[in-house]
């Protein structure tokens, strides 16, 4: 006789979500820090409530269809969720193939005494789980992406602040490279900021920029020029050697712009333009 | 036709240029101002574009064609109060306008000028003290 896999396991609901929960807990690797044995099982629930509702005869063997759309969701759901609590990438992978050893302990139990039934339904829970698995993987990479191209939108929003060192000198580091989408922002940002505070001198400190290749030196001429046009002085510090160095090898031509090794001589230079003095006040102790 | 006033400030030049130019008014002002310089015997010629938000690669070649011919003429240009914007449009024109001087604004234009006279030394100016307030007609 003939058992209707889908049928027998819809029984089993029960039975499954116990063995499920029991597989999960006995892992070495559950999180409980990151979410409760009950949430856990709340979770767990809804899956298989999900999968056994729509999982018939036909579809078994059929992992592309349409039937499983809800699940999927669920799955995304659910592996999106995890990967922003901070779930390892094993650790949902876990998640779900424990569910394949449940429904396997299952399918044993029933066909006992019938080898090549379980054979085959062994082979066609065991596609259906690993497809689960995939779309997890998926999403759950696609949820960390997220995370990472905010992360990236935030450094860009906060990198590029423009510090006014002093009367008439405002001072820019720029930290990490720089590509044309980021020049345009730090461009537009010193020139404002020349306009509103009335700066004539503007220091541009590379330090913090980790290579400069040909685009990067035309990005900087650029804002040198611009700043140049708006009626400002602009001098790049923080040249470091090995940036020095690629400089001259690309053939790229800084003579036109005052560059300083650090950002301390630049100032130094701005307080000699704007004829500013700075002296070490005159103790009175020494006087006597 | 419209016109764009030239002033005379003693020694130097003073444009201020309150509309957004089209090509004809650029190219009057051109001839306008080396007319001027050469009348005047102007030391120096001082163009306030703060109110121009727009430019294109002809307006900045009219500026810089300007700063050339009165530096021909020994009058030192400066181009003072150019927007962010425009200064970044010309930028990516390709148009850095090198050999014009800038300022940020008026005060610091008419210092520089003056700097520039003093180091070049100060001349008597025979015509200094004749034609006092000149303006273009």
């Amino acid at each position: 006789m003939k058992i209707e896999i889908s049928k027998m396991l819809q029984k089993k609901k029960k039975q499954i979500i116990d063995l499920w929960m029991k597989n999960q807990l006995a892992d070495a690797g559950l999180r409980e820090d990151l979410m409760s044995n009950d949430e856990l099982r709340v979770q767990s629930e809804e899956l298989v409530d999900a999968l056994l509702k729509r999982l018939n005869e036909e579809n078994l063997a059929d992992i592309d269809s349409s039937d499983f759309d809800e699940i999927y969701e669920i799955l995304g759901g659910i592996s999106i969720t995890r990967a922003r609590q901070g779930f390892s990438p094993r650790e949902t992978g876990v998640y779900i193939f424990s569910l394949k050893d449940a429904l396997l302990e299952i399918l044993q139990q029933e066909f006992k005494n019938d080898a090549t039934q379980l054979y085959n339904a062994t082979i066609k829970v065991g596609k259906l789980i690993d497809n689960f698995g995939i779309v997890t993987f998926e999403t759950f990479i696609k949820g960390r992406e997220e995370v990472i191209l905010r992360q990236t939108d935030e450094i860009t929003e906060i990198s590029t602040p423009v510090i006014r060192v002093w009367d008439g000198i405002l001072a820019l580091p720029i930290i990490g490279t720089l590509d044309s989408a980021r020049t345009q922002v730090v461009m537009e940002n010193l020139l404002q900021e020349i306009v509103n505070t009335g700066s004539s001198i503007a220091i541009l400190d590379i330090s913090g920029v980790p290579a400069v290749d040909s685009l990067v030196a035309q990005h900087l001429i650029k804002t040198v020029s611009a700043t140049r046009l708006m009626g400002a002085e602009c001098i790049i510090s923080g040249i470091r050697p090995e940036i020095a160095q690629t400089v001259v090898h690309l053939g790229i031509d800084l003579s036109n712009i005052v560059t300083k090794a650090t950002l301390a001589s630049a100032l130094k230079y701005a307080f000699s333009i704007l004829q500013l003095e700075v002296r070490k006040k005159q103790s009175n102790s020494v006087k006597i | 036709m419209e016109k764009i006033p030239i002033l005379r400030m003693g020694q130097f030049l003073l444009v201020t240029i309150q509309v957004d130019l089209y090509d004809r008014l650029a190219l009057n002002l051109e001839a306008d101002l080396v007319q001027m310089v050469s009348k005047t015997g102007a030391r120096g010629v001082l163009i306030d574009i703060s109110a121009v938000s727009i430019v294109d690669s002809f307006m900045g070649r009219i500026i810089g064609n300007i700063a050339n011919m009165s530096k021909i003429m020994d009058a030192e240009t400066v181009v003072v109060g150019m927007q962010p914007a425009v200064a970044i449009t010309l930028i990516e024109l390709g148009l850095p306008l090198t050999g014009v001087h800038t300022a940020l604004d008026v005060e610091k234009g008419m210092e520089l000028l003056r700097n520039k006279i003093l180091v070049d030394g100060p001349e008597n100016d025979g015509d200094d003290d004749d034609n006092a307030s000149d303006s273009a007609e």
